[in-house]
């Protein structure tokens, strides 16, 4: 009899034990950042390997996984992702959102709403929402434990001084349970009002920066703006050219070399799954619809 | 000496499923789980027992009440989890209690800056869907939840009281009886009624 290389969904079951009291007091305090002792994966830093490492924390042989990349689950980190939970665990993967229980996200939320039971994974780059304002962390910790949070306003009163507005479109911070502010990791603005009392837990992992943050269901999840200046989530003024939508986030694609460029929805599930219900849009047929949901 | 009872028959999958229901019973406070426990030693309740072999480690000081504090359950403990038992309930990272007479003044609460380094308290109960109303409210909660239990000690809604007013620091609870465990994490405003 020859013994597994690695155990169940490849980290060993210390590393597991550690990271999933992580998880439990992350959620106790939903929004502030745990330290944890991040492991080294088998893929560098920068490639989601905080998220990877919640995700096998979490991940059991029942569990369906999605991932997605910016919205797509075509890409090479996407797929790269679900493969070695494919291999690691044995779990059956998906591409539709409604059928997973576990996705893991790389800056985007799905656009169909998110149910009571499944579990949102985020990838998080810099878990910090006031390092760029602060560079020491005994500061920053500091900052957290007093809720002064009067530094990040003054970086949005500074944008609307300069700009009119505050400039911010993605990795917007919020304010969670009325006391911790946090980084929703660069997700496009556009899907902040989407972590606001969602059904889902959402689970936050930042690798390389060693920390584990957790927004619960149904909590309180505010996007930071002044009374005169209220948020407002940013998104193209455009429709979806495969499917026509125009209520979700679009990407801005070059589709020629003649400076040919076409919106189109950044969740390729929502909307692959638009076009089979005979949405069309105005570029519906183009080639690059051919490519996606297989 | 006695034959020590077994653990879990295959740690990494019991481990999962355990850790699964224990996370969606402290995002879900109120929420009712049911584990599929080892054969803890009594007095340990095997839900407790399920709690300890899928969180503790040598990583983490584990004390025991004066009612669980009897040398099956300190061998199970240590020989299945590996965890080293702390006599000071103020040194314990996890603590389980049986007794109602709960030192709860005495645990860990975390600092400001660091308010994840707070104990997580195990307490065994007499059972669900019984005896005293508890009504619940904050983050994990759509409105409000409603949880009976029996067995609670009766300061614990006064000393939840005063934990929560500590927060972002604070003691998180773990409820359990038998195999069904429900969570109480800090950030929970629990009233009587």
């Amino acid at each position: 009899m020859s013994l597994p290389a690695y155990s169940f969904a490849y980290l060993d079951e210390q590393t597991k034990r550690m990271i999933r009291r992580a998880l439990l007091k992350a959620v106790a305090i939903p929004g502030y950042q745990v330290p944890f002792a991040s492991r080294e994966m088998p893929l560098a830093y920068g490639w989601g390997t905080g998220g990877m490492q919640v995700t096998a924390a979490v991940i059991g042989p029942d569990d369906v996984l999605k991932v997605i990349d910016q919205g797509a689950d075509d890409t090479t980190n996407a797929v790269s992702i679900r493969r070695f939970f494919a291999l690691t665990a044995g779990v059956r993967t998906t591409e539709r959102t409604a059928e997973a229980t576990i996705i893991q996200t790389r800056h985007r939320i799905p656009e169909t709403p998110l149910a009571a039971g499944q579990i949102l994974v985020y990838q998080v780059p810099q878990p910090e929402p006031l390092r760029k304002l602060e560079p020491r962390e005994t500061e920053t910790r500091r900052m957290h434990a007093l809720a002064e949070y009067g530094l990040m306003h003054v970086k949005l009163y500074e944008d609307i001084a300069r700009h009119g507005r505050i400039t911010l479109s993605y990795d917007y911070p919020v304010l969670v349970n009325g006391r911790h502010v946090m980084a929703p990791s660069p997700i496009p603005s556009f899907d902040n009002p989407k972590m606001h009392r969602s059904p889902a837990l959402q689970l936050f992992g930042a690798g390389r920066e060693k920390r584990i943050y957790a927004v619960p269901p149904y909590t309180d999840v505010v996007s930071l703006a002044f009374e005169d200046h209220p948020f407002r989530p940013w998104k193209a003024e455009a429709a979806c050219g495969l499917c026509g939508a125009t209520e979700t986030y679009l990407d801005e694609v070059v589709v020629d070399d003649r400076g040919g460029r076409l919106f189109v929805c950044s969740d390729t599930d929502y909307c692959a799954e638009r076009r089979k219900a005979g949405h069309r849009g105005a570029a519906a047929g183009h080639a690059l619809a051919a490519g996606e949901g297989g | 000496m006695s034959a020590l009872a077994p653990g879990f028959a295959d740690p990494p999958l019991a481990a999962q499923a355990c850790f699964r229901r224990l996370l969606e019973a402290m995002a879900r406070p109120g929420t009712v789980v049911t584990l599929a426990p080892p054969p803890a030693p009594p007095p340990l309740a095997p839900a407790a027992g399920a709690v300890a072999l899928t969180l503790c480690d040598a990583d983490t000081p584990v004390w025991l009440d004066a009612a669980l504090a009897v040398p099956a359950v300190l061998d199970w403990l240590r020989f299945h989890a590996g965890c080293r038992i702390v006599a000071a309930p103020e040194e314990a990272a996890f603590a389980f209690a049986a007794d109602p007479a709960v030192p709860f003044d005495r645990f860990q609460v975390g600092s400001d800056e660091y308010p994840d380094r707070s104990a997580t308290v195990v307490l065994q109960i007499d059972a669900f869907g019984a005896g005293a109303a508890l009504r619940l409210e904050g983050p994990g909660i759509e409105r409000a939840a409603g949880l009976h239990v029996r067995g609670l000690p009766s300061c614990f809604v006064a000393w939840r009281a005063a934990n929560r007013a500590l927060y972002p620091r604070g003691v998180d609870v773990v409820l359990v009886a038998g195999r069904a465990l429900a969570a109480l994490p800090r950030s929970t405003d629990v009233t009587e009624g």
